[in-house]
């Protein structure tokens, strides 16, 4: 069964005051609901994705022992909107050769693909759009499309640059969507179940209760699926398909102005999905450690803490990508195929024979002596 | 209660839309303020600066078609598990967990034997070709 936000709040007795003021008709009332709904969360993780490029340069300055950008209002916090600015009012250069249509239609796969992922993100138990059946399974269909906006990205600006980071792009994207596929079943398994409302409900509050501590094997999952994820969201140290100082700018180097901005975006919000993801299925996502009852004032503070599961998260990324030197092609295709993914196999065997061996107990609960 | 059609993927198309219509304001502002001053030299794709020789869109390494195909091959099987992994738990609880393990160690070996296959066969190396004639020359 599908759960929403407005079947969420239908319980509630405002609901029907709302109903009344929309005259009864309940899809013109869930409209207005998942339209407020989805502007705000569009605003907020562009709010994100914006303070994520200033948290970049901000964390790399740090790291690198400089001050960073502190120009534009206090403490150059405002930079991200001098950067928006700048984008919109550069020219907008296509190259002659390119292919028009497939030009301009690669930023906007990127940005459906990303945007489209928002829906199951669980900021909260009420507040996930759509709490579908099959969460799991549309994620990681869904996240597809950036494949294929980075590759048509490539493909279409007929360069040989680009066409070099696409095509690296897309083979990278789409060998490391295999481990991070089979490390997501183990989390099923273990859930019994693919809605990323089941899979947290099966989770507690405290590190104990968490999947990434459920066993040995899901804690190795945890980070086959974090790697794995990396690379979907060509993040260094597999950002090859954009790979500065090789490829001059990989499959956008010929974007310019507001369509490079939408590259960057969907980037920088796919990093943070991913990281919403890994905060949902492996770290408990937002459940309130000792808590279980469900009334409306508690769904903010399991917003707060699963943002800030999510965005600690972020920061490891960003300090994972000033730390580490870019891999090679050979090592890329390597690491993903002979490393994670037998060993994300062995961990989807491993927890299968767990659950059947140890009737679906944790470590915690053996310890503690089967509380389940 | 709420109707079934309202209840399932509209939030998914209204994000759809969301990004559609971002994307279109987005090429709207830029419309509106970016400069427009074409010159045949400023869009010639970029080659270092160089006059680009031939077209992009040329022959590509068969590597990247071996790649996909054992994508597709392993992307496959990992969604036919999807059922079995979300009903294991339900199964465990039934006392029949012992059956469904079987029913996923069957799958999970079509799986290991075909990325068994692929590396025996050198397709996961990416210098392969190299590696092969290396050897032969060596003996």
């Amino acid at each position: 069964m599908n759960q929403t936000v407005v079947s969420y709040l239908s319980q509630y007795e405002f609901y029907d005051v709302l109903l009344k003021l929309f005259g009864g008709n309940q899809g013109l009332l869930a409209l207005t609901i998942y339209l407020l709904l989805g502007v705000a969360i569009i605003g907020m993780c562009a709010t994100i994705g914006g303070l994520g490029t200033y948290a970049e340069r901000k964390i790399s300055a740090d790291l690198q022992a400089r001050i960073g950008p502190n120009r534009v209002g206090p403490y150059g916090l405002l930079q991200m909107l001098a950067d928006g600015v700048k984008m919109m009012t550069k020219e907008d250069i296509m190259p002659f050769t390119a292919d028009k249509m497939l030009f301009y239609l690669a930023p906007l796969l990127c940005l459906t693909g990303v945007f489209a992922t928002l829906a199951v993100v669980p900021f909260s138990s009420g507040f996930i759009m759509a709490d579908m059946n099959v969460g799991i399974f549309y994620l990681v269909a869904i996240s597809s499309l950036v494949g294929v906006g980075v590759f048509l990205g490539g493909y279409a600006s007929n360069s040989k640059w680009s066409m070099l980071g696409g095509m690296r792009g897309a083979s990278q994207i789409i060998s490391y969507e295999i481990p991070v596929t089979i490390s997501l079943l183990a989390i099923t398994l273990l859930a019994g179940g693919m809605g990323f409302g089941t899979i947290i409900g099966r989770q507690g509050g405290l590190p104990h209760q968490w999947f990434m501590f459920h066993n040995p094997f899901a804690f190795l999952a945890t980070f086959v699926y974090f790697i794995g994820a990396l690379a979907e969201t060509n993040r260094a140290p597999f950002d090859l398909p954009e790979a500065e100082s090789e490829l001059v700018s990989g499959y956008h180097t010929e974007y310019t102005g507001m369509r490079f901005g939408f590259f960057a975006l969907a980037e920088y919000i796919e990093v943070f999905v991913v990281c919403g993801v890994a905060a949902a299925l492996f770290l408990g996502g937002y459940q309130i450690p000792g808590i279980s009852i469900d009334i409306l004032p508690l769904q903010a503070v399991q917003f707060v803490i699963f943002m800030t599961k999510t965005l600690m998260l972020y920061y490891v990324v960003i300090w994972i990508r000033w730390t580490l030197p870019r891999l090679r092609v050979d090592q890329l295709m390597s690491v993903c195929w002979k490393y994670l993914t037998p060993m994300a196999i062995l961990n989807l065997v491993g927890c299968a024979i767990w659950m059947v061996a140890f009737d679906g107990q944790s470590i915690a609960e053996m310890i503690l002596g089967g509380q389940h | 209660m709420i109707p079934a059609q309202i209840d399932g993927l509209m939030p998914v198309v209204i994000f759809m839309g969301l990004a559609v219509l971002l994307f279109l304001g987005g090429h709207f502002a830029s419309v509106l303020l970016a400069p427009k001053k074409p010159s045949h030299l400023k869009s010639t794709p970029y080659e270092c600066g160089e006059q680009p020789v031939g077209s992009a869109w040329s022959m590509f390494n068969v590597r990247f078609y071996v790649v996909g195909l054992i994508f597709i091959i392993f992307d496959v099987e990992s969604v036919l598990m999807f059922p079995v992994a979300a009903i294991f738990k339900e199964m465990v609880d039934m006392g029949q967990g012992g059956y469904a393990l079987i029913i996923l160690l069957s799958f999970v070996s079509v799986l290991l034997e075909g990325i068994a296959y692929c590396w025996r066969k050198g397709d996961l190396d990416w210098v392969k070709s190299f590696q092969h004639s290396l050897k032969k020359e060596t003996k």
